[in-house]
């Protein structure tokens, strides 16, 4: 096996919450990252899904140390990235960049794109300011964006071409991890085929490695090599993409998958539909043993006692259920 | 005798950039009981149809220019009065919109807000127009209905904020629900139960909805008959099988090819060259001309017209139209 290109050991994410303005004191902890475990091969697309509030988001960002973890490790190339602070950080950070869901949130609206792009590329090495219309133009080919827009503005591009220029800023520092959250999802259907069909691309020619966060399952299973599915701050099911989808394990991904609507009447006609009951609970006082196990059409009286780990079942398939043999007999 | 006969409707927006024709010329039906599903991309008017029908277009700036909508072949809900327009409203249909936060009274309780339908249009006094209420929230499952009645909008999560919606559309067991994509914010698994829920109120109402959504699986599970939308006019309407299975018009082709769910893993997927028209200008012909891979001169020149090709299936493609391609 190659060695793992990025290293999430036991990684925890807890938010205090506080109450009273003087005498603030802690009344609760939100667990937003739970003890996640993880390692990603260089070149792989891990997506990363599960629905709002699972913690998701809250991963991506503390793996690139957006948010500071409150203990576990990150390391990516052999360096742990939780140890770092201040300038060896801001170093570090050329090696992985994040996208988000929100284009326009994310470019400032007084910057051109050269402007934007150029400061990205400034930002981490010192280009000379002859060189940067080449360098920038390569840039925008590499997304597919016309250099003739780049003395535009933000406001002047649509949602697609604003994401667009996002990758490509992402890009501008050759970073080595890109983080995806949410890229597509407030794009409409036709656009979202063009954005995943570029980052699919860069992915495969570029060999980037790449987490792509989603809460919808099939623009998951079509990009990513391997599905990491998370309830309530863990990760519950982990293995290859089409697997997960065709054959899921854990109980709360059975449910999820049978929940993605199919564009297609006659196999939806078929399809029997496990419905959830219920919100997922709140992540500030878990339920006990099994997160998943009051909405759990599986559960039995050992759920609330036992935590489930993470167990391989097969061709590197792994759920983390006390009943997992028993529920998915060979 | 339909339900709802919408005709040659057109909603435009008189802009300081010009005229946005965001409907233009929509005409449909839908039977008592029906699902009819109404599928585009934003700006592609499909929600303005459905605002217009519910007299919610803020006038100005937008005007309804033509068009008839005839509610239970009596009212036409684009020209009748105020009057008659709330005595239809929110008794006889009904609305759910997509972020219901911004939809629900945040300074209101719930339990004032679900029943003001049942004292307005003086269907019940109070005490009993509570005792429905409770009836409504535990209907659409919300656990421990009694007392979250007496909540207000922010004590609840995004499903159930939802759902408590639903219940104050179905308070009054409507004829016809309009659901302006209802689900799109929410998670897959909650959408599955809103999903199921309004099936269920539709077999025991007999109630007729319109679902308006971008997303063709939504569809494929829920609706009985769909209208493509693009730029603001029906391009396709048919029966959800035949729309799948023999599509008629380019964009609906073009459209199920760039979906993830349909296409094999990691396959290129299709996508749709350039991008929506800009609708403040006027448009001669086909919209989807700039985009569309089988488009020809003569798909520029007015007029183009939805025109059944099969029984109960209609395109605006005029190739398709005159059996010059077929998809």
């Amino acid at each position: 096996m190659p060695e793992a290109f990025l290293e999430i050991q036991d990684l925890k994410t807890h938010f205090p919450v506080e109450r009273g303005i003087v005498f603030r004191r802690r009344i609760g902890t939100v667990r937003a990252v739970d003890g996640v475990t993880l390692s990603i091969k260089q070149g792989e697309t891990l997506g990363l899904v599960g629905e709002s509030g699972c913690g998701k988001s809250t991963l991506g960002r503390t793996i690139l140390q957006l948010i500071p973890p409150t203990e576990g490790a990150v390391i990516l190339a052999g360096r742990n990235l939780a140890e770092l602070k201040g300038e060896d950080l801001r170093a570090a950070r050329a090696d992985f960049q994040m996208i988000f869901q929100d284009p326009y949130a994310s470019l400032n609206p007084r910057m051109t794109i050269f402007d934007a792009l150029a400061e990205a590329i400034r930002s981490h090495k010192p280009v000379p300011r002859s060189e940067l219309p080449a360098r920038v133009s390569e840039l925008m080919n590499k997304v597919g964006l016309s250099p003739r827009f780049l003395k535009k503005y933000p406001h002047e591009f649509s949602g697609g071409q604003r994401q667009r220029i996002a990758v490509a800023r992402a890009l501008a520092v050759e970073p080595k991890l890109m983080i995806a959250d949410e890229p597509v999802s407030a794009l409409d259907v036709s656009i979202q085929a063009q954005i995943i069909n570029l980052l699919a691309g860069l992915s495969r020619e570029m060999h980037l490695t790449m987490i792509f966060i989603s809460h919808d399952l099939s623009v998951v299973r079509h990009i990513a090599d391997r599905i990491a599915v998370m309830y309530l701050g863990k990760i519950v099911e982990l293995g290859p993409a089409t697997q997960v989808f065709e054959r899921p394990l854990h109980p709360y991904t059975k449910a999820l998958v049978s929940a993605v609507p199919i564009p297609d009447p006659a196999r939806e006609k078929q399809r029997q539909r496990t419905i959830l009951a219920g919100d997922p609970p709140s992540p500030i006082n878990p339920p006990s043993g099994c997160p998943f196990h009051p909405r759990c059409s599986f559960a039995v009286a050992d759920c609330s006692r036992i935590v489930p780990q993470l167990e391989n079942f097969d061709a590197g398939q792994q759920a983390s259920c006390i009943r997992l043999r028993e529920i998915n007999p060979a | 005798m339909p339900l709802l006969t919408v005709n040659n409707l057109r909603t435009w927006f008189h802009t300081r950039n010009g005229v946005v024709r965001a409907a233009d010329n929509v005409s449909f039906e839908i039977e008592k009981g029906e699902t009819l599903g109404i599928v585009g991309e934003s700006g592609s008017g499909k929600s303005v149809t459905c605002y217009s029908l519910m007299g919610l277009i803020p006038q100005p700036p937008g005007k309804i220019e033509s068009g008839t909508a005839v509610f239970n072949g009596q009212t036409d809900l684009l020209r009748c009065s105020a009057k008659d327009l709330n005595r239809i409203r929110g008794r006889h249909m009904a609305m759910i919109f997509q972020d219901p936060m911004t939809s629900l009274n945040p300074y209101m309780r719930i339990e004032d807000q679900l029943i003001e339908p049942l004292l307005i249009h003086g269907l019940h006094d109070r005490a009993e127009a509570v005792r429905q209420g409770i009836r409504a929230l535990e209907e659409v499952g919300v656990p421990d209905a009694a007392a979250r009645i007496r909540s207000y909008p922010h004590e609840f999560s995004g499903g159930m904020r939802q759902r408590v919606m639903i219940a104050m559309a179905l308070i009054t067991r409507p004829e016809l629900l309009i659901a302006d994509e209802p689900t799109t914010a929410l998670d897959v698994t909650v959408q599955a139960q809103i999903l199921e829920l309004i099936k269920k109120m539709q077999n025991e109402l007999g109630m007729a909805v319109i679902w308006v959504t971008h997303d063709l699986g939504v569809v494929a599970g829920f609706c009985r008959r769909v209208l493509v939308m693009y730029a603001g006019r029906i391009v396709e309407s048919a029966p959800t099988e035949q729309l799948f299975y023999r599509t008629k018009h380019p964009y609906t082709r073009a459209l199920q090819r760039s979906i993830p769910a349909l296409q094999p893993k990691g396959a290129e997927l299709y996508t749709i060259a350039g991008a929506p028209p800009d609708l403040s200008r006027r448009i001669d012909g086909c919209a989807f001309v700039p985009r569309c891979e089988f488009a020809q001169d003569k798909c520029k020149i007015p007029p183009i017209e939805l025109k059944a090709v099969e029984p109960g299936h209609a395109t605006a493609c005029v190739r398709v139209q005159s059996k010059e391609i077929s998809l």
